[in-house]
């Protein structure tokens, strides 16, 4: 059986020829709220006690705190709230997935009234400090002590801030020319705009102070033992890897490309960037349906979501597959790649078998082979995770899933000197788990060297 | 078919809803666009000699979202000379026969009511309205409220205008006096055919918070004005129903001014006893359409019950509204919860816990937002019904008693009310009250 290429499946999205058209492909679904809109929306918010939303929120903004301060036009105050307990502020009220996190757990939702547009207000707030360069931030008074990041992620980069704030002296080593990690390099471009991540990283750091080493991976154990040596603590923030490998034949085709790489050629050539006619997304995660979602907006007339288990066992949001539908995306569930067909050393399509899930098992159904032609394979089939880079670093315990293991309240690793947060532990959650892990991590560093119950403290006296 | 035609001290007019004399009344043009919109009368921007308007002059309450739910203004009389505004009611009577026309007016001597009485009379005018309200400008020149605040001399300006006028005559009150019976006797007193209630009430709206300039600002100064909307309403429904109530005046008709908006204000009004409405604000604020909503709202109400006139459900509230020591003591409402509405907002609970009685607990179960209300410690406030969000999901449910009805009069005839400071009869006795230290434990929550 071979799926026809010429469905009548059209695509929504004309390919964008400049960064204009590309903008309105991708246009932002938490735009910025204008004075009206804040005020009114804010006017909603029922001041709870003891509030569900800021229980729902990882890093527990005082949300009707700094939605009250909005509407008595004390927005500086607002942002003030907002970072006190979230560095990336900005970048969360615009990435989180508020359903399933604040606005999902506003009390409104029981009384069927529209949740508070916490996101938004929360972006209206911080984008109005960011822009104005509103000072809201000190450095500490200087510690004497330093405290080298690897990564400038979200986690990274809140873990610096909370440092700085702290009177740390503080170092990042990023791998790549900029800032921001996924939040630029993975978010869907009409979640956060380039510049919005990096501006409110620029305006954190001119306040906050702390350095950051660009094109600097860290890769060998010579680099560490130089940490070390210069370091009194070092927070590890490195994310997880590149897309991992399928194990399917024909996957070293040209062609072929992990979702993570295919989104951040995306998300820095963008209009630049050629996405062919057929593609086929391999996953059932928010980054399959994420690239899938791309790859119609960037104008590919077909687009196939293929996940080998049933629709009901995909692991991402129903919400973000509803967005992939609505820009054009097909799903095919119960198809597993079986091998990936090439012609002229191209990708020509997959070939799936079918499948059943019966109790979370999965077993193929015989004789049931079928091809979906196509001229691009994206695998969203999870990433790797940084093992041969964490194995360089003595003393650190990884779990079965290879993340690191660290103390629940201060993110401690096995090796007492270094501390982690963000991806790197959680094995892939959100932008707003990495800030709140960061933060905490800084705390937990903070109290490694003044908790005199600490005999590790000596080390360093 | 409810008949909503009124004849208020012998003006006729076609329903009770008239505009106020104000800035939607300052032209034929806005009357006839009015009358034709659906109003049943209309009082003329107050008239005499006339003034000179400052530039800024309009100050708005906002609260939340709710733009205007008090209005201030610092304007005066009006400022188009008399033989205008006389030409103009003349065809608007016209045009209008039936509907009622009423000169506002506030003039000094004895003279010049006279005058201005007999002018606006020739015009066609079917009433006249005496403004002893405007609280700021005029009074500091003797008029408005500076007579409204003297009985007596208001008394003797009415007296001079029963003596010329011979169309029906309504005084107008000020609210800005310690009672309001005072300056209604006298209008009384004065003979006056009608009362009408309220005018504006003294007021700063804000300061601006850099210039530190109160609003309406006027070239970096600005000046006490007139308060009014929605916020006055139950200032101004408590005057009127003193005045209806009160066994020398109750005879009096009343026509009730101050946050009119809506059908059910209307209503209200009416069932304190007033016969006629009037309106500024609303119409400043959404213009004359919203006459229809209070229109279609009273006939409704009026054919649902079967009231054929206006007459027939007027001052219906006043045998309820009675002295607090005539209230039963012996009556109690407790809280109570409809667990399928409640949303888990928790106001209910912060709100007794820090503002009342602490009698809602909540679930030390995050799962569980639903408060419980501690009937055993409700005193019945209904503050807890009042904050929360949600229609009708806190419900006060009334107790059954073991005492007979038993007023505050009738305890202290009896002899059993506390007399002392530490009288052992003193209502909270034995009333949960946790001890102080506790509060600490809270956190500050
Ligand atoms: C496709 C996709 C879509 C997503 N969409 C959303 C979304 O809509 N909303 C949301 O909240 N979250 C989303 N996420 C998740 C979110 O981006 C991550 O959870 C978050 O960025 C994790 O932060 P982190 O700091 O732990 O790691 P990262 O953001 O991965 O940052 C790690 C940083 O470390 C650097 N680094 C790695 N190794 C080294 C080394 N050896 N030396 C020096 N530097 C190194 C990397 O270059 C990178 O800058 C998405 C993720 C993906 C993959
Ligand atoms: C339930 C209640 C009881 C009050 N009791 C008193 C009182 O005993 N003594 C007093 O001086 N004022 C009392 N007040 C008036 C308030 O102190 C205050 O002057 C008034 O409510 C205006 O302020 P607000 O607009 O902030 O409510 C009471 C107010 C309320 C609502
Ligand atoms: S739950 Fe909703 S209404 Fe309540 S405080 Fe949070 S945002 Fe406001
Ligand atoms: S105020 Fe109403 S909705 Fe909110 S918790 Fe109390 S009962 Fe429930
Ligand atoms: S009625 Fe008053 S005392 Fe009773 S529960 Fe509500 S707030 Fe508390």
């Amino acid at each position: 059986m071979v799926k026809s290429l010429n469905s009548d499946l059209m695509a929504e999205y004309k390919r964008p020829q400049s960064e204009e058209e590309f903008q309105q492909n991708f246009k932002q679904k938490k735009p910025l709220m204008n004075q009206t809109e804040a005020f009114v929306e804010s006017s909603r918010c029922l001041f709870c006690y003891d509030a569900p939303c800021v229980k729902a929120c990882p890093t527990h903004i005082d949300i009707p705190l700094f939605i009250k301060q909005i509407h008595t036009g004390n927005t500086t105050g607002a942002a003030e709230t907002i970072y006190d307990s979230n560095w990336m502020g900005n970048a969360c009220g615009k990435v989180c997935p508020t359903q399933v996190l604040c606005e999902g757990a506003c009390v409104h939702n029981h009384a069927h009234v529209k949740p508070i547009e916490i996101g938004r207000l929360q972006n209206y707030a911080t984008r109005q400090v960011i822009d104005q360069e509103k000072k809201l931030f000190q450095k500490g008074a200087p510690n004497g002590k330093k405290v080298a990041i690897i990564g400038a992620g979200p986690a990274g980069i809140s873990c610096a801030c909370e440092l700085s704030v702290l009177g740390y002296e503080v170092t990042i080593f990023e791998a790549h020319e900029r800032p921001s990690g996924l939040t630029v390099y993975g978010t869907a471009p009409y979640k956060i705009t380039n510049e919005e991540a990096l501006s409110e990283i620029e305006y954190l750091q001119q306040q906050l102070d702390f350095q950051v080493k660009y094109n600097s991976a860290i890769t060998t154990r010579e680099q560490l033992q130089n940490i070390e040596s210069q370091y009194d603590a070092v927070f590890i923030g490195v994310g997880i890897g590149p897309t991992a490998s399928l194990n399917v034949k024909g996957e070293d085709v040209k062609g072929v490309t992990g979702a993570v790489e295919f989104i951040r050629e995306l998300r820095f050539k963008k209009h630049g960037m050629q996405v062919p006619n057929r593609v086929v997304v391999l996953g059932g995660g928010n980054t399959a349906m994420d690239a899938a979602s791309e790859s119609a907006r960037m104008g590919a007339e077909q687009v196939y979501l293929a996940y080998r288990r049933s629709k009901e066992e995909m692991g991402g949001y129903s919400f973000e597959y509803d967005l992939a539908l609505s820009a054009g995306v097909q799903g095919i569930f119960n198809a597993s790649p079986r091998e990936i067909l090439e012609q002229d050393g191209y990708v020509a399509g997959v070939e799936f078998v079918k499948t059943v899930s019966q109790n979370g098992r999965l077993t193929e159904v015989p004789d049931s082979e079928f091809v979906i032609e196509c001229d691009l394979v994206i695998k969203a089939t999870g990433q790797a995770k940084m093992a041969g880079f964490l194995e360089l670093i003595p003393g650190l315990t990884l779990d079965a899933s290879r993340r690191i293991v660290v103390n629940a309240q201060t993110y401690q690793t096995g090796n007492p000197r270094y501390f982690a947060g963000g991806d790197a532990v959680n094995g892939g959650a959100e932008v707003v788990n990495g800030a709140y892990e960061g933060k905490m991590a800084a705390q937990g560093i903070h109290q490694f060297f003044t908790s005199h119950l600490s005999p590790l403290t000596s080390h360093h006296g | 078919m409810a008949d909503l035609s009124i004849n208020f001290a012998g003006i006729k007019a076609p329903n009770p809803f008239w505009l106020a004399s104000a800035p939607p009344t300052n032209s034929g043009y806005q009357i006839m666009k009015a009358f034709d919109a659906g109003w049943g009368g209309a009082v003329w921007k107050t008239m005499g000699v006339p003034i000179i308007n400052v530039s800024s002059r309009y100050g708005g309450l906002n609260y939340r979202d709710t733009r205007m739910s008090g209005f201030n203004n610092i304007e005066l009389i009006s400022d188009r000379t008399l033989a205008d505004n006389l030409k103009e009611i003349e065809e608007v009577k016209k045009y209008f026969p039936n509907h009622a026309v009423i000169a506002s007016l506030m003039v000094e001597s004895r003279k010049e009511w006279e005058q201005i009485i007999r002018d606006v009379e020739n015009a066609g005018a079917d009433g006249i309205e005496l403004n002893f309200g405007c609280p700021h400008g005029m009074c500091e020149r003797g008029m408005g409220s500076a007579v409204g605040q003297e009985p007596e001399v208001l008394e003797t300006i009415v007296g001079w205008v029963m003596a010329a006028a011979k169309v029906p005559v309504i005084t107008k009150l000020t609210p800005n006096i310690s009672n309001i019976e005072d300056p209604g006797l006298a209008a009384v007193k004065g003979g006056t055919d009608a009362i009408s209630l309220i005018n504006t009430i003294k007021s700063i709206m804000g300061i601006d918070l850099d210039t530190f300039a109160p609003y309406p600002t006027v070239d970096g100064k600005g000046t006490n004005g007139g308060y009014c909307g929605p916020a006055v309403k139950p200032i101004a429904m408590n005057m009127v129903r003193q005045l209806a109530q009160h066994p020398d005046i109750s005879g009096t008709p009343i026509s009730a001014i101050g946050g009119i908006e809506t059908w059910r204000d209307v209503v209200e009004y009416i069932l304190l006893g007033a016969t006629s409405v009037q309106v500024c604000t609303a119409a400043m604020h959404y213009g004359f359409g919203i006459v229809r909503e209070m229109d279609r709202g009273l006939r409704r109400f009026m054919d649902e019950r079967g009231f054929q006139t206006i007459y027939d459900f007027a001052g219906k509230a006043l045998p309820n509204i009675v002295e607090w020591k005539e209230l039963n003591m012996s009556y109690k409402v407790v809280a109570s919860i409809n667990p399928a509405k409640c949303i888990g907002c928790q106001l209910c609970y912060i709100a007794c816990e820090d503002g009342a009685h602490q009698a809602i607990s909540v679930s030390a179960d995050p799962a569980n937002r639903i408060p419980s209300i501690i009937e055993e410690n409700c005193v019945g406030c209904n503050l807890c019904s009042l904050v929360c969000p949600v229609e009708a999901c806190i419900t006060m449910e009334k107790q059954p008693m073991k005492v007979a009805p038993v007023t505050w009069e009738q305890l202290t005839e009896a002899g059993n009310i506390p007399t002392t400071f530490n009288d052992p009869r003193a209502g909270g006795n034995g009333h949960h009250v946790p001890e102080p230290g506790s509060a600490l434990k809270k956190g500050g929550r």
